[in-house]
């Protein structure tokens, strides 16, 4: 079938079987492979992705449900979406992923597009940053590396500096 | 005296600790992690991240048998097999072998198969669907064969040890306290997220590169050059940015590697091998159960005079690394404890289930939960505290190992056992849990029911680097080149998976060189570059590697700044044009006063021990048996802190792996068959059960290696889970012996408690 949909911002047309996941439309056929599968089967959050916003697991999400919606990706986080030309640094980073990268919220880095997925929309829902709700929004991704401390500290923080800018 | 914030859950903001500024700029002892901006913005590249125009897509027939012989591999006639291509073992060039300790394992079955989920033959299409469709015709025809699933009923010994210093005999039998024990711990799987994953690509040369998810490139080199017969140039093993390896990609990647590249020539494609998670966890390592027995001695003054100790560690099908594995758990079972009467029997043995290998730990968290939980049950048999237990029998420098090894330096088992005692404020807490554990019996228990607090503690050593004379055997190499054009290249085969080897190397070459960190670049992970350092496992990598890396760095120094009369940091541009490249090679030399005897295993087991500490604390739903763990402070001796963000961050992701081996891993088995192979079954600790972890790090440095450093990435993996069990104890007054401490198995122990009470 064929699909509309914008993924980042940017307008998507595609044709495609409206059961193939989006998963696998945004890492083999618009080779967005920032998003990371883990288990496909809707446990482990690698692959979390917003639709509209929200938090989705887009290996469960058939691309037929996408149609006419927008689509957030870890690409689309960076200021300057990080390619050849604007290589990933410290310095092209969003708020988040700038407190991740100070607080050492990344370790293997397996989870982390997902994490930050998790931690956009809990940082856009406008709760207060406490401990419990910050854990609450990431209850969905699992990590193997960190033992999650760190990951809490980086919302927390990026949840503080948006309060407080500059 | 401070105030402990209540127990639980608290609505109060996260600490934002002080060492990060908010303005963004971090000390310059904590660099950010050098790849943390790919990390973060998608454009890392893990295996399935990378492209191969043309590629096929490969998948592993496997037995559904735990023991088996093997009649044949039939290829249904109605199918058309020219799309496709099928390997099995007659299609191997060289030996049908796994490179490891014995020459046990096949890289495909071919008589006998011996465990379920065992690799028979290979398939590659061009696409998925039509791999899915050929694996459907492919069907194994065998005759089935008595397996052998109880470890103690195995008759096939792969390893076995046996450690003796003084009468262990006569010590029990004048001992005025002797307390028995027997302790199982069952598998724990890696869960790295990224699962085990592999593309081999044919080259022009007649050989293959393999661009993998590992941990250690020169295994994978080694099996390959092996089985299809290469030349070390024609093996080419490449490290793609890996999602967690934690023992797990240590040896499994060698067997599929060696699939891909064999599918990979049958094509003359690029083949990618992409576990699912299912197959993974169905078919790659899990970490060693262990039946571990305990007689220890007391004497009529409280000093620990004997510990007999047998330990039975379930191997799987194949030898794997399980002698080494079995060599560490023996090694540690004592115990950080001064003991003059030791005896440690210990084996490894076949049974028909999939093979185990390392994980954090190697052994070491298997024996000390057993020896944690035997010194636990012996300071509630003395009544005095479990703390003060430790503070008279932990060691102490002079003091002397079973294997006879004297602790000179670096012994930091009773800073680690103090800062985290305080930290906790472990007797506090303790009066207090059992003020509330003596009420709610003198009420009776259905009076308040519900939750009930505990702390536990435990206390560990972990051999830093190889077991006995391993580190001279590897030989390894770490290099350090000043290219032509002026660059500062670091070039090792140690593997970054996550623990930051990446940044402490170059943060460690630019303290040496006294140039900045941003001028020191670290080689691709690439064996057609990088030297042999050994593996990326046993927590040796800054400890050994980092070590001969500095040593590198001296010499490199010496040699410029002899040329120029000028410091390096000043001079190295300028020599390199006028000189060309100059490069180091640094060779491992044996630590100095340091000897291990393999065949009678006397002597310096390891280099240096690191040293921890936990201290957990847990609500245990006395209704439904439910342990939530609240809080853990961990105080782990590292020798030196290189980045102690990378350090806490070990800490704490290897704490949440014991909280998990102690309270919800747990793998169930039918048949030889792992019962709950997806995620959805085999469960790991989410941020919901995550407890509050404070992270002590002691520092008693190892002067062997030049920056004093002895390894992190183990330590909290000893003593998570002997922590959390004495908490339960604690809260509920029973001892679980056997991981892990399930809900049934404390709603059960608390049953025959109450029975035994009550008849
Ligand atoms: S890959 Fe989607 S939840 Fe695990
Ligand atoms: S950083 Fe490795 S899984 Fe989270």
């Amino acid at each position: 079938m064929s699909v509309q949909f914008t993924v980042n911002e940017e307008p998507v047309e595609l044709d495609v079987p409206g059961i193939r996941r989006l998963l696998d439309v945004l890492r083999e056929d618009l080779g967005l492979t920032g998003t990371k599968e883990g288990c496909g089967e809707g446990e482990c959050g690698a692959c979390t992705v917003l639709l509209d916003g929200a938090v989705v697991d887009s290996c469960l999400v058939p691309i037929a449900q996408v149609d006419g919606h927008a689509v957030r990706t870890v690409e689309g986080l960076a200021p300057r979406r990080p390619d050849a030309r604007n290589p990933a640094t410290p310095d092209n980073l969003n708020l988040l992923q700038r407190a991740f990268l100070e607080t050492g919220g990344a370790q293997c880095g397996i989870c982390t597009p997902g994490m930050l997925m998790a931690g956009e929309a809990f940082l856009a829902s406008g709760q207060a940053p406490t401990d419990p709700a910050i854990r609450e929004a990431i209850a969905g991704n699992l990590c193997r590396c960190t033992g999650y401390t760190k990951i809490i500290e980086a919302i927390a923080l990026a949840a503080a500096r948006r309060e407080a800018p500059g | 005296m401070t105030i402990r914030p209540p127990l639980g859950r608290i609505a109060a903001p996260v600490t934002l600790r002080p060492h990060l500024p908010s303005s963004g700029l971090v000390t310059p002892s904590a660099p950010f992690r050098r790849e943390g901006p790919a990390k973060l913005t998608g454009t890392a590249l893990y295996t399935d991240d990378l492209v191969f125009p043309g590629a096929w897509y490969g998948q592993t027939i496997r037995s559904t048998e735990a023991r088996a012989r093997l009649l044949g591999v039939e290829l249904d006639p109605g199918f058309d097999w020219t799309r496709v291509v099928v390997v099995t073992a007659a299609d191997i060039p060289g030996a049908n072998i796994v490179n490891s300790i014995q020459d046990d394992q096949p890289i495909l079955a071919v008589d006998e198969i011996r465990h379920h989920a065992e690799p028979v033959a290979l398939v590659a299409a061009p696409d998925r669907a039509l791999l899915r469709e050929a694996v459907a015709h492919v069907a194994l025809r065998t005759s089935p064969l008595q397996p052998v699933f109880d470890p103690l009923a195995s008759s096939q010994v792969f390893a076995h040890y046996d450690i003796q210093t003084g009468d262990v005999e006569a010590a029990l039998a004048g001992a005025a306290l002797v307390v028995e024990g027997e302790y199982r711990v069952g598998h724990q799987e890696q869960l790295y997220i990224e699962n085990n994953a592999m593309i081999a690509v044919p080259r022009d040369d007649g050989g293959v590169a393999v661009h993998g998810s590992l941990q250690c490139p020169y295994y994978v080199h080694k099996a390959l050059r092996r089985s299809l017969l290469l030349s070390d140039a024609q093996a080419q093993v490449i490290q793609a940015e890996t999602g967690g390896g934690f023992g797990g990609k240590e040896e499994y990647p060698s067997i599929l590697a060696l699939h891909a590249a064999l599918l990979a020539r049958a094509c003359a494609r690029p083949v990618r091998m992409i576990y699912d998670r299912h197959e993974d966890i169905a078919a790659t390592t899990k970490r060693h159960p262990a039946i571990v027995t305990y007689r220890s001695g007391v004497s009529a003054d409280g000093r620990l005079v004997a510990q007999e100790i047998e330990i039975v560690m379930d191997a799987g099908a194949y030898c794997t690394l399980s002698p080494v594995v079995l060599s560490r758990g023996t090694l540690h079972a004592g115990g950080p404890y001064a003991c003059p009467n030791v005896r440690i029997r210990s084996r490894a043995v076949a049974t028909n289930t999939p093979p185990n290998g390392a994980f954090r730990g190697f052994g070491a968290p298997q024996t000390e939960f057993a020896a944690e939980m035997q010194v636990n049950r012996i300071a509630e048999a003395l009544a005095v505290s479990p703390l003060e237990l430790r503070r008279r029998w932990l060691y102490r420098p002079g003091d002397t190992t079973p294997t006879g090894q004297v602790l000179r330096e670096s012994v930091a088992a009773e800073e680690a056992l103090e800062r985290a005692a305080e930290a906790s404020e472990f007797e506090r807490v303790r009066a207090r849990t059992a003020a509330a554990r003596t009420s709610r019996v003198s009420r009776g228990d259905a009076a308040d029911g519900h939750l009930a607090h505990g702390i536990g503690l435990a206390l560990a050593w972990h051999g830093a680097g190889f077991t006995g004379s391993g580190e001279v055997h590897l030989e390894s190499v770490a290099s350090v080149e000043l290219t032509g054009d002026g660059r500062i290249v670091i070039l090792v085969g140690s593997t970054e998976m996550g623990q930051g080897t990446k940044t402490i190397f170059p943060q460690l070459v630019a303290e040496a060189l006294g140039v900045p960190m941003d001028d020191v670049e670290f080689a691709p992970q690439d064996t057609s570059i990088v030297p042999d350092s050994g593996p990326t496992v046993a927590s040796r990598t800054a400890m050994v590697v980092g070590g001969l890396v500095i040593g590198a760095c001296r010499r490199l120094r010496a040699v410029v700044e002899e040329r120029s009369g000028a410091p390096f940091a000043d001079s190295y541009r300028a020599d390199a044009q006028a000189h060309g490249p100059t490069r180091i090679d640094e060779h491992f030399e044996p630590y100095p006063g340091v000897d291990f005897d393999d065949t009678t295993y006397r002597g310096d087991a390891y280099p240096a021990f690191g040293w921890a500490s936990a201290i957990a604390e847990v609500d245990v739903d006395l209704d439904t048996g439910e342990v939530a763990v609240r809080s853990v402070v961990a105080a782990d001796d590292v020798g030196r802190v290189i980045h102690p963000v990378l350090a806490e961050g070990q800490v704490e992701g290897g704490t949440l792996q014991a909280v998990g081996y102690a309270t919800i891993e747990e793998i169930k088995l039918r048949d030889g068959r792992y019962l709950n192979d997806r995620l959805a079954t085999y469960l790991i600790p989410t941020a919901l059960d995550a407890p509050r972890i404070e992270t002590i790090l002691v520092e008693a440095p190892f002067s062997g290696a030049p920056h004093g450093a002895k390894g992190i990435g183990e330590l909290p993996m000893d003593v998570g889970a002997p922590a959390v069990v004495a908490a339960i104890h604690d809260a509920t007054g029973v001892w679980i012996h056997d991981l892990p401490a399930s809900p049934e198995r404390i709603l059960a122990a608390m049953a025959s408690r109450d029975a035994e009470s009550q008849g």
